[in-house]
């Protein structure tokens, strides 16, 4: 089932409007990357779709059973390890024990932690954290993914390790992945589609497409990061005034 | 950027050449930099170990056992010594080998623990059932604003209210009955209680709310699941001073509140040594209601304090 954003609009009360007439298809098992510089209301266009917003105009449409959630920072809860932090997901989704624990176990394996289950967050690395916050978002068992600068805390070796993981599980499981950042290069790395957002009000005002040769070749890879980083320059410079 | 020639601005010139791949440059951020599956698990795996501190093993640190027992131990030749001046009468200010000698007494006569007993089972079960009233309160005010707002105020005002306060009209109500005494320990303890479990709520970050929602937690499982958790730290700090409040106001009932069907503790104790002029008992039983505060929070409180911020990684750094 695709999501379909249609002239979507959000404010805050009287204030300026964060999103406006905001325009977009997503197709089922699609990755995009929805790119923009600070305070385009990339995150606000998230928690509308995550349903943890509403919007003030316009129509969207998604999954009816919602979408899997990932932040910017984890968000584990200390109390638990890494392998409860993945059961309480599945429990409240109204698992039985017994399959809690075999689809926990399945889900770390996915992100290649199988050994680090019994750890706590706060033994954990960033980018193992981050790990363990995709697997239970991954349990949720939801075609929708949104991910909100997963990957912007985390140091440059590991974010080009999470690259390559999350590319790989995107392509085991199927889903849908809509991926916010600011960082173009992380969009053209990661997504088949960059959509553009401008600033204040935001809107989606262009779009690329990444083919499968961009994934090998630095060269097409670093031109298209060119153009792109070029286009949202421009953006910028218009709220120099 | 033209000015600055960097590997990226090279890269389009060198599109053509760059197709095979014996040629292929790894470029971090750009394209896939790990050859396949296998590869991959071995680098995240190298990064997991480089990454994660070794664990450091615990062993028993006898600094903490034997600089209080130092302090303690200067602490009473300060006092022999203070008495040993003979500013003031012996029996006005008996030293520390007299009010031992008259614990000995006391625990002859079985009088001593008949007294600990008799008030450490009031405190201990005041206490519990002051846990239980407490929680479920607490949970409700912190999760329901409305709630909250018509009731916190009295809820913090009654805590700043001595429970003492609470004695006399008490003894009206029960007379001297052990209800008395367990009504002045509901009025210290409930209070606290409830406000460091809605403080404990109140520190919660947001996120693990918004979470919470995300992973679809309805109104109950947040406020078990994820709201109580996430406020221990600051629920058990909130036990503790219920405890404590607690047991300040049972040795205040049982001070003021002597005879009827009210049973020998502590505070009777006191409260005898009084009648008598005898300061000895008096000082023993001051230093017997204190050691019984330390040795709970020593025993009780303070274990499960350092396990829970041991477990959630928030003990590395502090002076404990």
């Amino acid at each position: 089932m695709p999501v379909v954003l249609e002239q979507l609009g959000k404010r805050f009360g009287d204030g300026a409007p964060v999103l406006e007439d905001v325009n977009a298809t997503i197709a089922s098992g699609e990755f995009v990357a929805l790119l923009g510089a600070s305070g385009c209301g990339k995150s606000t266009l998230l928690n509308i779709m995550a349903g943890l917003e509403a919007p003030t105009s316009g129509a969207l449409e998604v999954p009816s059973d919602g979408a899997a959630f990932m932040f910017q920072d984890a968000a584990l809860f200390p109390w638990l390890t890494a392998r409860e932090n993945i059961e309480l997901a599945l429990k409240l989704r109204g698992l039985g024990k017994a399959e809690r624990r075999v689809k926990a176990d399945e889900l770390l394996e996915l992100v290649h932690l199988g050994e680090a289950g019994d750890k706590r967050p706060h033994e954990l690395s960033g980018g193992m954290r981050q790990r363990v916050a995709l697997a239970r978002a991954l349990s949720q068992d939801r075609q929708l993914l949104l991910m909100d600068e997963p990957f912007a805390a985390l140091d440059a070796i590991t974010r080009d390790l999470l690259h390559d993981e999350l590319e790989r599980i995107w392509k085991e499981t199927g889903r849908t992945i809509v991926f916010v950042t600011h960082n173009v290069r992380e969009a053209v790395r990661l997504g088949q589609r960059v959509l553009l957002l401008s600033s204040r009000p935001g809107r989606v005002v262009q779009e690329w497409a990444v083919t499968e040769d961009h994934r090998t070749d630095a060269g097409l890879a670093g031109q298209l990061t060119g153009v792109i980083t070029a286009r949202l320059r421009e953006e910028i410079r218009r709220h120099a005034k | 950027m033209p000015s600055n020639p960097t590997p990226l601005a090279e890269a389009p010139m060198s599109t053509s050449s760059s197709t095979e791949p014996e040629t292929r440059k790894v470029h971090a951020a750009l394209t896939r930099t790990s050859t396949g599956h296998e590869d991959l698990r071995e680098l995240e795996a190298g990064l997991d170990s480089l990454q994660s501190d070794a664990l450091r093993k615990h062993r028993i640190d006898w600094s903490r056992v034997l600089l209080p027992i130092a302090a303690l131990v200067v602490l009473v030749l300060a006092w022999q010594f203070y008495v040993s001046l003979g500013f003031k009468r012996r029996d006005l200010v008996p030293g520390p080998l007299d009010v031992l000698g008259q614990i000995g007494v006391l625990w002859g006569e079985a009088k001593l623990q008949e007294a600990v007993w008799t008030s450490l089972q009031r405190g201990i079960v005041g206490f519990l059932i002051s846990v239980a009233i407490a929680t479920p309160v607490g949970l409700l005010l912190a999760q329901v604003a409305p709630l909250r707002r018509a009731f916190g105020p009295l809820i913090s005002g009654l805590q700043v209210l001595p429970s003492v306060a609470w004695v006399p009209a008490a003894i009206i109500w029960f007379g001297l009955t052990d209800a008395t005494v367990y009504f002045v320990v509901f009025m210290g303890a409930i209070p606290s209680i409830i406000n460091g479990l809605i403080s404990g709520v109140d520190q919660i970050p947001p996120q693990y709310r918004r979470v919470g929602t995300v992973l679809g937690a309805n109104r109950l499982q947040m406020a078990i699941q994820i709201i109580l958790p996430a406020a221990l730290p600051g629920y058990l700090s909130g036990l503790k001073q219920g405890w404590a409040f607690s047991w300040r106001s049972l040795m205040a009932a049982e001070i003021i509140a002597v005879g009827g069907t009210i049973g020998f503790g502590l505070g009777s104790l006191l409260d005898q040594g009084r009648d008598l002029s005898d300061m000895a008992i008096v000082m023993a039983a001051i230093l017997l209601i204190l050691a019984v505060g330390i040795l709970i929070e020593l025993l009780v409180f303070g274990p499960i304090e350092k396990r829970l911020l041991r477990s959630r990684g928030l003990l590395a750094g502090s002076t404990r």
